[in-house]
């Protein structure tokens, strides 16, 4: 099996670098970075903190080197999708290509460029080091689902499977959107009021005024799911205050207000955008993640100023 | 006449310097290094005009000329604590606030048995430093009766402001006045805070557009169920403020730029409460005030 990671960021070089444990896999990674492409095909590529591990695969700058593959998985932030599947389309011609992504919208994308596509969700985590290194910080599961009927179940379990024997425990359900609907609540309910206060997750969650805040959020995504058909596979609420117990996450500060601090464009208009745009698509009224979105669209305006 | 000015942030200045070439002016400062300062080379004023007017500074009301008249030009967060420092003085004087948001008239009047006048004024500046404030939007500050004081109180005092090179503007009853204030502050300051965006064409388009419009849609729903006609509409207010090209930081965005406890509860926090007693839901100013008060917590 060949299976091509598109986008090797953290969550991408997590898929990476456990794939290319197998001796069944021959793994190939297309980035955008010089550095951490050079890193990997000199010295391959390198997990830590979660787990030790050390990958050997092909990494590129240059999507015509890609071979034909089975398999792609598309990890870059949601901003990029399209760019990316766009130049690596032509390998996965007669391929299947999954989405590991956050936010909403992304399989949408992929199947302008290519044929079959697996809806995913995928809960580990970790930061880029330096070129080729990446940080470990959290394992988790990983959901797959055929995006429609193009993509036979079987399919999705064979990389489901390959996933799971690297080091990623990966499931292959028939129907995807619960996790990542209850991924995207969760995230979208949660990241921009992080970004928009400066506050981590259990600072956010410890204010009466705020907490309801993010219940209103989880109300308006939740309806809008349910108006799709969408049985989430568990409560975002329970996974918020999970989150926000000392020992877990409470000094979390969310990837958005990493962004933020750091400038760098958000995925607001793929979380609480996404929620908005399906909503509307549905008739479901969101106004609350409506006005979170456009908030964090004006911080990005504001660098600009 | 003699006019104390408490406070001399931005608009306190602006204030007791235009009014110090007219009348008599005190002010009463809390740092004696600022009252010193104030005494020893006057109050300059730059931008729109430029002047430098001979005030009286102190820090103990005890130390100033008896005054007829008192401006309270503190910030809102400040209110409280010179409310308190005034109680048992200037026996006889009128008392006036000019404070963002609502509320500030009850906090002056449970000081004292002073008459009140109410105040609230659209003009802004920068302060350099503690004797030299630049004046930049010349907008008016409005003037209406509050507690034993009559619209001719409040024409007076007006005029008297007129006099002086700012301007000014009274009203027999300013609530539709201070309501559209209000809203427009509530909004325009909550958004700027959060956004990190100046006042400008962006307040007005998409993406921010909608939700300011939404905003004062909901504050303008607080002030029918008050009984309030608003005196302006404060989208209006927000399309004309952004279409006259310069880009305003409101005060709350340079608040939280320096980490600087905002004046987000007399202004989003008494629309808000304001709101609830009234029956009104407005679920969008609920959430940029709970963001606000987040981004203040998040100094520590």
């Amino acid at each position: 099996m060949r299976v091509c990671i598109v986008g090797c960021g953290a969550v991408g070089s997590l898929f990476a670098a456990n794939l290319a444990r197998l001796d069944d896999v021959e793994v190939w990674a297309y980035d955008a970075s010089r550095e951490h492409v050079d890193a990997i095909n000199e010295q391959g590529l390198r997990l830590s903190g979660a787990g030790e591990v050390v990958g050997r695969l092909r990494a590129t700058t240059d999507a015509a080197e890609l071979p034909p593959c089975d398999y792609g998985i598309v990890a870059t932030k949601a901003m990029h999708t399209d760019a990316a599947i766009g130049a690596t389309a032509h390998a996965f011609a007669d391929g299947y290509v999954a989405t590991v992504q956050n936010g909403l919208g992304n399989e949408e994308t992929l199947a302008q460029h290519v044929e079959r596509v697996i809806r995913g969700t995928t809960f580990p985590a970790g930061k880029i080091l330096e070129p080729g290194h990446v940080q470990w910080d959290v394992k988790g599961d990983t959901t797959l689902g055929p995006y429609d009927d193009r993509t036979p179940l079987e399919v999705v379990e064979t990389l489901a499977d390959a996933c799971t024997r690297g080091g990623m425990p990966t499931h292959a359900v028939a129907d995807a959107r619960g996790p990542q609907w209850r991924k995207v609540i969760f995230n979208a309910s949660t990241n921009p009021i992080g970004a928009l206060t400066g506050l981590t997750h259990g600072r956010v969650c410890e204010r009466p005024d705020l907490r309801a805040l993010v219940s209103g959020l989880v109300d308006e995504g939740k309806a809008v799911a349910a108006a799709q058909g969408i049985t989430l596979d568990a409560d975002p609420e329970e996974l918020i205050d999970h989150a926000a117990q000392k020992h877990i996450a409470y000094d979390h500060k969310a990837s958005m207000l990493q962004d933020v601090e750091a400038r760098r464009q958000t995925e607001i208009d793929y979380l609480n955008g996404g929620i908005v745009r399906f909503g509307r698509e549905h008739g479901v009224p969101t106004p609350l993640n409506q006005a979170i979105w456009a908030l964090v669209k004006g911080v990005e305006q504001s660098w600009q100023q | 006449m003699n006019i104390c000015v408490a406070g001399a942030g931005t608009i306190g200045s602006l204030l007791a310097a235009h009014l110090g070439r007219v009348t008599d002016v005190s002010v009463l400062v809390r740092r004696a290094d600022h009252a010193r300062a104030l005494n020893s080379d006057g109050l300059r004023v730059s931008g729109r005009a430029d002047f430098t007017a001979r005030v009286t500074a102190a820090t103990d009301p005890a130390d100033l000329p008896s005054p007829e008249l008192v401006i309270i030009a503190c910030k809102g967060s400040d209110l409280e604590a010179v409310a308190d420092r005034l109680r048992g003085e200037f026996d006889g004087a009128t008392v006036m606030t000019i404070q963002n948001g609502l509320g500030a008239e009850e906090i002056v009047a449970a000081r004292g048995d002073w008459p009140l006048l109410s105040s609230v004024t659209f003009m802004s500046g920068t302060r350099h430093d503690d004797a030299h404030v630049e004046y930049i939007l010349d907008t008016a500050t409005w003037i209406g009766p509050y507690r034993g004081t009559t619209p001719a109180d409040a024409r007076a005092v007006a005029d008297l402001v007129v006099t002086s090179g700012l301007k000014a503007e009274a009203f027999d009853d300013l609530r539709p006045a201070q309501w559209s204030k209000l809203i427009f502050n509530a909004t325009v300051n909550g958004v700027a805070a959060l956004t990190g965006l100046a006042h400008d064409y962006r307040f007005a388009e998409d993406p921010l557009g909608p939700l300011v419009h939404a905003l004062v849609d909901e504050g303008k729903a607080a002030a029918a169920a008050a009984g309030v006609e608003l005196w302006e509409d404060p989208w209006e207010m927000n399309l004309l403020a952004t279409q006259r090209g310069f880009r305003h930081s409101p005060s709350m965005l340079e608040d939280v730029r320096a980490k600087r406890e905002t004046e987000v509860e007399l202004i989003n926090g008494s629309l808000v409460r304001e709101a609830q007693r009234l029956g009104v839901d407005v679920p969008l100013q609920r959430t940029v005030y709970a963001l606000v008060r987040g981004k203040e917590a998040s100094y520590t």
